[in-house]
């Protein structure tokens, strides 16, 4: 095998991946038992399926340890350091749309911005005697993000899961975080900033920078590529 | 390239050359508690540092400067005036690009308390300069000091003042904050909405009427920012002609003599401003008693504001002109702000400086050649 192409390896997202490839028409498929974890690419020769967590692709792809990878645009971002040096956006595929934003407390009537928040953060280090707290599990991002707004006097606290409760909880004032239809949001009693959206991702075909592209790979990628209508 | 013995004997000679001008030497841990640096420079430090952590200690950055360190140290200990010299690795996390280096030396001279700040700035650039000159630097110099005297002097509401003041390191955000104050920028159609809803119904009607309270900032704190947005909103925008003082003073780039000049004829309009003029006259007297020729220094008003945030006086760097490639190759400025947070309410006038001997060493082979 010349070419190996990462792919989600449960779920909803793997399902759709799958979908995908087969409208444009290259059939994909898991192989094996149900829980066996192989697969196989059908009418282009050399393709090699990997199933990984989603969560793994980006380090796999940074790597080059795999030539193509399915993952959500936010795990590519916030997981690789300078992601655009290392892998290249060939295709948006259309599923698995989540927006990256901060959210307040709806309470918060004071606060729409991200220059209310800075002003927010201000008041409440110099009235608690802490920074305020953000909760995320995408620091990287959300980092970046407020640097550039040139927000201050904040911390981020880190949160792998049920981050809309950890205002409530008291653990943090307020959380960035992956949301769809912003339901959870609500439900907890929390608001987007108005200006607060910091990356809309989608499931996304990648290729590693890194990755060996030598001679078969590369031959086996045009292919791949001409049969999805790549433009690469 | 110069292998690390070679530097480390730069460095040693950089060392000695402070240590003969009177600096005890000093060593610091390489593991620092990261709650200090976190609290002192915000969550962007997490990008520029090192962070581990163990479970007897918690989290510890590997030091990304010694200026922290030495502070703390002195503020315990230390006599009145110190200096003190050292020399040792720092460690900077790179995300971006994979040639800047991750772990270098720093030498550094560091002059706490004294009664004359003009002469210890004077004394601490002339250091620099004297044991750079063979280079043939190019030296900057600014004095972050007037900046904040000159928020300090616009006709303005001390909130403003303060918020300004906050965002001098951030000049994008800082410019944004100038516009919005001085009515340039419109105001967002939420905050007008906000604003007006706030005078029809009140304070506590419209906090009423936004969801359950929840989290640490307390409905008094929603209504203590509220109050001060219907204040501020009540307040006259900064003036056209002050806003275009400011930015002539941030756009000033000179030398001292031409600079000082020029921000004179400024404080006629914007008198707050004389007594930080008057410090940098007194700095200036000071250099040229040092044997520095002020009349072909530098001075950029903006020098140091995209900096660590701990600068708030005299800042200064050196430059290879030939290599804009290169980053300064000594840095440094008065931190007096600096040893009052982390001096507990005790603070002490302090002006220093770090060398990066291999930059020292590459121009040094460079000019050989």
């Amino acid at each position: 095998m010349s070419l190996k192409l990462g792919v989600p390896s449960k779920g909803r997202l793997m399902e759709k991946t799958f979908d995908w490839f087969a409208g444009h028409g290259v059939n994909i498929r898991r192989t094996g038992s149900e829980r066996e974890y192989s697969g196989a690419v059908e009418g282009i020769a050399g393709v090699e399926l990997v199933l990984l967590s989603a969560g793994e692709i980006p380090r796999e792809l940074a790597a080059g340890r795999i030539h193509l990878g399915v993952t959500g645009s936010d795990l590519v971002q916030e997981r690789i350091a300078d992601w655009e040096s290392r892998v290249v956006t060939l295709e948006p595929m259309g599923f698995g749309f989540a927006d990256l934003v901060i959210a307040v407390p709806r309470c918060w009537v004071d606060v729409d911005t991200l220059d209310d928040l800075d002003a927010a953060a201000a008041a409440f280090r110099a009235a608690h005697g802490h920074r305020l707290r953000i909760a995320t599990k995408y620091h990287r991002l959300v980092r970046d993000f407020l640097r550039e707004a040139g927000v201050a006097d904040y911390q981020l606290v880190d949160s792998q899961g049920a981050t809309e409760g950890t205002v409530k909880n008291l653990t943090a004032e307020a959380i960035a975080d992956i949301t769809s239809t912003g339901e959870t949001l609500r439900a907890n009693h929390l608001k987007i900033l108005s200006d607060g959206l910091i990356h809309r991702s989608q499931a996304t075909l990648f290729k590693a920078r890194a990755a060996n592209w030598d001679g078969p790979a590369h031959e086996c990628f045009r292919a791949l590529a001409a049969r999805l209508g790549l433009d690469a | 390239m110069a292998t690390k013995a070679e530097i480390l004997a730069q460095a040693e000679r950089l060392h000695a050359f402070f240590r003969n001008a009177g600096a005890a030497p000093v060593q610091t841990a390489i593991l620092q508690p990261a709650g200090t640096l976190l609290d002192l420079y915000g969550e962007d430090i997490r990008a520029r540092a090192y962070v581990t952590a163990d479970a007897a200690r918690g989290e510890l950055m590997l030091r990304p400067d010694f200026t922290v360190p030495v502070v703390q140290m002195h503020m315990k200990a230390g006599g009145d005036p110190a200096r003190y010299t050292y020399c040792g690795e720092v460690f900077r996390r790179q995300e971006r690009d994979p040639n800047r280096p991750n772990e270098y030396i720093q030498v550094g001279y560091e002059l706490f308390g004294g009664d004359d700040p003009a002469a210890a700035d004077a004394e601490v650039f002339a250091l620099f300069s004297e044991v750079l000159s063979p280079l043939g630097l190019r030296a900057a110099t600014g004095d972050i000091g007037l900046l904040l005297a000159a928020i300090g002097g616009l006709s303005t509401t001390p909130k403003r003042k303060a918020a300004l003041r906050r965002h001098v390191w951030r000049p994008r955000r800082f410019r944004a904050l100038l516009d919005r104050f001085g009515g340039r920028a419109p105001v967002p159609e939420a905050r007008r909405r906000l604003l007006a809803d706030l005078r029809a119904r009140g304070i506590e009607a419209v906090m009423d009427a936004a969801g359950p309270e929840i989290g640490l900032r307390a409905r008094a704190d929603v209504a203590a920012r509220l109050a001060t947005l219907l204040e501020d909103a009540a307040e006259p925008p900064i003036s056209a002609g002050e806003a275009e003082i400011l930015d002539d003073i941030l756009s000033i780039r000179e030398t001292c003599v031409n600079a000082l000049a020029h921000l004179r004829d400024i404080a006629v309009d914007l008198p707050a401003i004389s007594p930080a003029l008057d410090r940098i006259e007194a700095r200036l007297d000071a250099l040229a008693g040092q044997g520095i020729d002020v009349d072909l220094l530098d001075f950029e008003a903006s020098y140091g504001r995209t900096t660590m945030e701990y600068y708030d006086g005299f800042v200064f760097g050196f430059y290879a002109e030939t290599r804009p490639d290169l980053p300064p190759v000594a840095s440094g400025g008065r931190y007096d702000a600096l040893t009052r947070i982390l001096g507990q309410g005790r603070a002490v006038p302090a002006v220093g400086g770090v060398i990066r001997p291999e930059l020292v060493l590459a121009l040094t082979r460079e000019g050989g050649q």
